[in-house]
């Protein structure tokens, strides 16, 4: 996976890292971010506005709310993002293929 | 090199497809998704139903540590042994919604068979919800790996 610089320095913090997790899951608004977390609003509102800069997160206006979300236009560079499922879904069937093979040998 | 595991996910479409070629004869990769028993080791999962027959159902619950992480379930559309699966897939409170899946077994030599599963979302959106979770788990990993780099 290619990460720019910038992108790198912004996953290097857990908690960062934690909310990147959580929004990709769903959008979130602030408030419902820096629930999951024990520090304080500021704290987290700041790694929001890190997450922001460097584009991994984007802001969108639903009424009187902003949610966070994941940035779709990553999702153009849709090759570094279906690597990840490839590479999920080749270590299932790996798994798959040597739990078959044990059976089979066991069989014979 | 060609690999084991291909995904093939156009833009703006709903669907992807993931192929796969097994070192297996046919009858044994339909076995390890129709056998509870061989279902739940390669998956890592608890199966907690599967009728396998025309218009059953399955559940599935995956635990870590103790913690139920994930329930998944289904219903079976249709199914040709060895051949065909018909069936939907929905994971339990995630915004990806039920997909409908086609899985194709092909038989390409005695012990060497593939396996074809084609996948429609509800939309291009739930497609790509269901893209984001490996790729937020695979910064993790990418991040875990650098700092085991650069501490070693």
């Amino acid at each position: 996976m290619k990460l720019r610089r910038d992108v790198f320095q912004a996953i290097a913090d857990p908690t960062r890292r934690t909310i990147i997790t959580l929004v990709a899951a769903s959008a979130m608004t602030p408030t419902v971010i820096a629930e999951n977390f024990d520090y304080s609003r500021q704290t987290i509102s700041k790694h929001i506005q890190i997450l922001t800069e460097c584009e991994l997160l984007e802001q969108e206006q639903k009424g009187r709310e902003i949610y966070y979300r994941l940035n779709p236009n990553e999702m153009k560079q849709i090759a570094d993002f279906i690597e990840p499922f490839r590479k999920m879904w080749d270590d299932r069937f790996n798994s798959l293929e040597a739990v078959m093979k044990k059976h089979q040998s066991n069989s014979i | 090199m060609e690999q084991k595991t291909n995904i093939n996910a156009l833009e703006g479409k709903q669907e992807l497809t993931i192929t796969r070629i097994f070192n297996l004869p046919v009858e044994l990769v339909y076995k390890a998704y129709t056998e509870s028993e061989f279902i739940a080791q390669w998956m890592g999962t608890k199966v907690l139903k599967l009728e396998n027959r025309n218009h059953g159902s399955y559940e599935f619950e995956t635990s870590h540590e103790g913690n139920v992480m994930f329930k998944a379930n289904g219903t079976i559309h249709s199914l040709i042994p060895n051949q065909e699966i018909i069936r939907t897939f929905e994971m339990e409170n995630m915004p990806i919604g039920v997909q409908l899946e086609f899985l194709n077994f092909e038989k390409v030599t005695e012990n060497k068979s593939k396996l074809t599963i084609q996948i429609i979302y509800k939309s291009e959106k739930h497609r790509a919800e269901q893209l984001k979770l490996p790729f937020a788990y695979g910064l993790n990993m990418a991040h875990d790996k650098l700092q085991e780099l650069l501490t070693n």
